[in-house]
């Protein structure tokens, strides 16, 4: 039996001076690029499959897998490319850990380039980040400075160079062939697949996209083997994870954890629901994610147990919102967030993610028509799956799901303005001076 | 004319501003483009880096550095507006020396972020996207920026200014416009925007050792496991 809560990626976090080269080596850092520099690529990945380790960005894709579609005949150089564009609603994890260890993630870069036969690295940083971005550059030089990158790496004969690459705010960056879009200098717009980017990535060139959760995983699994990952979480959710609890919580923050947790459990941690309220809605892993209430507390936050209740584990960002929180306010200022964020290339998103401000605006001002739910759900279903990208079923996801457990709250919307029903100030931490809300 | 009145539903979406031509870029500014340039296996992969620098040196994306971005790239300036328009980070208007952000994604709003962008937006006496007359500060709705445990969340020239409230924004603010030092929540000294950029172009300015390796709610769960005397299994117990 496993503790409830299994420090490793952030078990450094805090500690003096954690994010240089000299804090992390004296942590027991860097010791599993020399080990795994002495097994054979093939192991490395051998390795990584066995252990169980599934994307951490949202879609859960097992990492060894993924590392072994690159084509080994394919004469193009092969790419790693990190995505640390952590840009979902609710989604911070990668950010503290970027900004406490970068060290880590360097390491991980290693190892996984080495496994894939890549020579030049990139990690994607979100560019609303500053502090995050400096500490990223400063360890990628020290990496260098210490032997870790450049030529003949620990005098294995292996080459690697990393480079850190700021975007510049676009939620869509964070879809792996947006990235690659982007990151060859062009604006960041989602690829038709096939080809998959292990075939055709980055410069038409054999390329691995991780997220920086997946891949800060790998030093500790080459560390410690694949048992010791696979004796943390459940059957098919193996290893501990970064879960982040945010909204009307006593105590917001970090809890990394064998997969499988639950909402209840993070919650007694954290000391519940801010006091004198209730659970109303959450998400389980970023806006993305449909919502669940109350009644999904006991379920296994692991991606079996959050696909068995028509949601998703997603990027584990637990939103958790009191019952004095508007679902329509909440479910608009999503989808403004999508709207914003969509990038014009496919039809449905584009106009679908319009139409639905539209209508969600007359919802929260009251003036919504008698049938309008049901316009609201037939947009959604003339956006789900119909695009390049998921960035459409994101947008679809949360309303649908919102109608599906608050749908009275919607149809209130005919009538009551959202904010009389839930008097936003209520919702605020800080004292607010009541005034109607009308935004253009 | 018809009488037809075609309505852009993009009322802000227009191109770089081609009115104003002036610009700082020279020959040094020239020399680190095509630095940028080489540290990629394919120069145009910097162009975003490109365009931070940039607005570093002009304040915003400039005409004259579009042309310099398509010259040192061999691409078209039509090609480098398009990337340039795409990206809201980038400004075709100059902003304020510091540039605030207060986050209404969904979370934040709720949690007390439209009431933080209302106060600040009285305070500075501008609206979002607007910028001081005396060209101190503009102000920006921005989306979530990862740092939800945190909420609400305020940005200062892209540093984190975690757990806002009213009235420490208002203090903020006035020790930004006595030229105080001010200093991040997660991260170094607040400087200015366009140096903020010249960093996220891919040149440090020797900060990243100030500021905390974590905040309070970074390291809360780690806390309650040493608390505990919870930890991840031994894996020598495993052999």
């Amino acid at each position: 039996m496993t503790d409830t809560l299994t420090p490793v990626l952030s078990a450094n976090w805090g500690t003096e001076e954690s994010w240089t080269l000299e804090a992390y080596r004296a942590a027991g850092g860097y010791e599993a690029v020399g080990k795994a520099l002495k097994m054979t690529p093939g192991e490395v990945t051998d390795l990584v499959k066995d252990s169980g380790l599934r994307g951490r960005g949202g879609a859960g894709f097992p990492t060894g897998m993924k590392w072994s579609f690159v084509p080994k005949d394919n004469p193009n150089p092969k790419y790693l490319v990190v995505n640390a564009d952590e840009s979902e609603p609710g989604t911070c994890k990668d950010m503290p850990l970027l900004l406490a260890s970068p060290h880590t993630l360097v390491e991980g870069m290693i190892i996984a380039s080495y496994a894939i036969d890549c020579h030049t690295a990139f990690v994607y940083i979100r560019g609303e980040v500053l502090h995050v971005i400096r500490r990223m550059q400063q360890a990628v030089a020290e990496a260098y400075d210490a032997g870790y990158l450049g030529t003949n790496i620990l005098g294995s004969g292996y080459d690697l160079d990393i480079i850190v690459h700021a975007g510049a705010g676009a939620y869509i960056c964070g879809e792996e062939t947006a990235l690659l879009d982007s990151l060859e200098g062009r604006r960041g717009q989602p690829r038709l697949r096939p080809p998959f980017p292990a075939v055709a990535g980055l410069y038409a060139s054999p390329t691995v996209i991780n997220n920086v959760e997946s891949i800060a995983s790998v030093p500790a699994i080459v560390k410690n083997g694949a048992a010791w990952f696979g004796s943390m979480g459940t059957e098919k959710s193996k290893g501990m994870t970064l879960y982040s609890l945010s909204g009307h919580v006593n105590r917001p923050g970090q809890f990394e954890a064998p997969l499988g947790i639950t909402l209840r459990e993070l919650l007694e941690l954290s000391g519940g629901v801010r006091a004198g309220h209730e659970l109303k809605f959450w998400t389980p892993g970023g806006s993305s994610t449909p919502i669940l209430t109350a009644e999904h507390l006991d379920v296994p936050l692991d991606y079996e147990g959050m696909g068995g209740v028509g949601s998703m584990l997603g990027t584990k960002a637990l939103q958790v919102f009191d019952e004095t929180t508007s679902v329509v306010r909440t479910t608009l200022r999503w989808v403004e967030f999508y709207k914003h964020e969509s990038c014009g290339k496919c039809t449905p998103c584009r106009e679908g993610s319009w139409w639905l401000v539209q209508l969600l605006k007359s919802f929260e001002a009251g003036t919504a028509q008698d049938g309008d739910v049901d316009k609201l759900l037939d947009i959604c279903d003339n956006m789900g799956g119909k695009s390049f990208c998921a960035l459409a079923d994101g947008a679809v996801a949360c309303v649908t799901s919102a109608v599906r457990h608050f749908r009275d709250e919607f149809e209130a919307g005919y009538t009551t303005p959202a904010w009389e029903a839930f008097p936003y100030g209520r919702s605020a931490l800080f004292e607010v001076n009541e005034k109607v809300e009308v935004h253009a | 004319m018809s009488g037809h009145e075609f309505q852009s539903f993009f009322p802000d979406s227009g191109e770089v501003d081609m009115s104003d031509t002036s610009t700082n870029i020279d020959e040094t500014t020239m020399a680190e483009l095509r630095e940028l340039a080489g540290r990629y296996p394919r120069a145009r992969s910097a162009l975003l880096p490109m365009l931070h620098l940039v607005q570093s040196v002009d304040g915003r994306v400039s005409p004259a550095g579009v042309e310099a971005c398509a010259e040192v790239l061999g691409i078209t300036t039509a090609q480098v507006s398009g990337v340039a328009t795409f990206y809201t980070m980038y400004r075709r208007r100059p902003g304020g020396t510091h540039h605030v952000g207060v986050c209404t994604t969904a979370l934040c709003a709720v949690m007390g972020g439209d009431a933080l962008l209302d106060s600040v937006s009285d305070k500075l006496g501008i609206h979002p996207d607007e910028t001081t007359p005396d060209g101190r500060f503009s102000l920006e709705r921005i989306e979530c920026n990862a740092a939800c445990d945190f909420a609400p969340v305020m940005m200062v020239n892209w540093e984190f200014m975690d757990n806002m409230t009213p009235a420490r924004a208002e203090k903020l603010i006035d020790d930004l416009a006595d030229g105080k030092e001010v200093t991040s929540t997660r991260g170094a000294t607040i400087t200015s925007w366009r140096e903020a950029e010249r960093v996220l172009a891919g040149f440090p300015d020797g900060r990243a050792d100030e500021g905390p390796s974590a905040g309070e709610a970074s390291l809360l769960g780690k806390s309650i496991a040493e608390a505990n005397s919870w930890t991840a299994p031994n894996p020598e117990d495993l052999k």
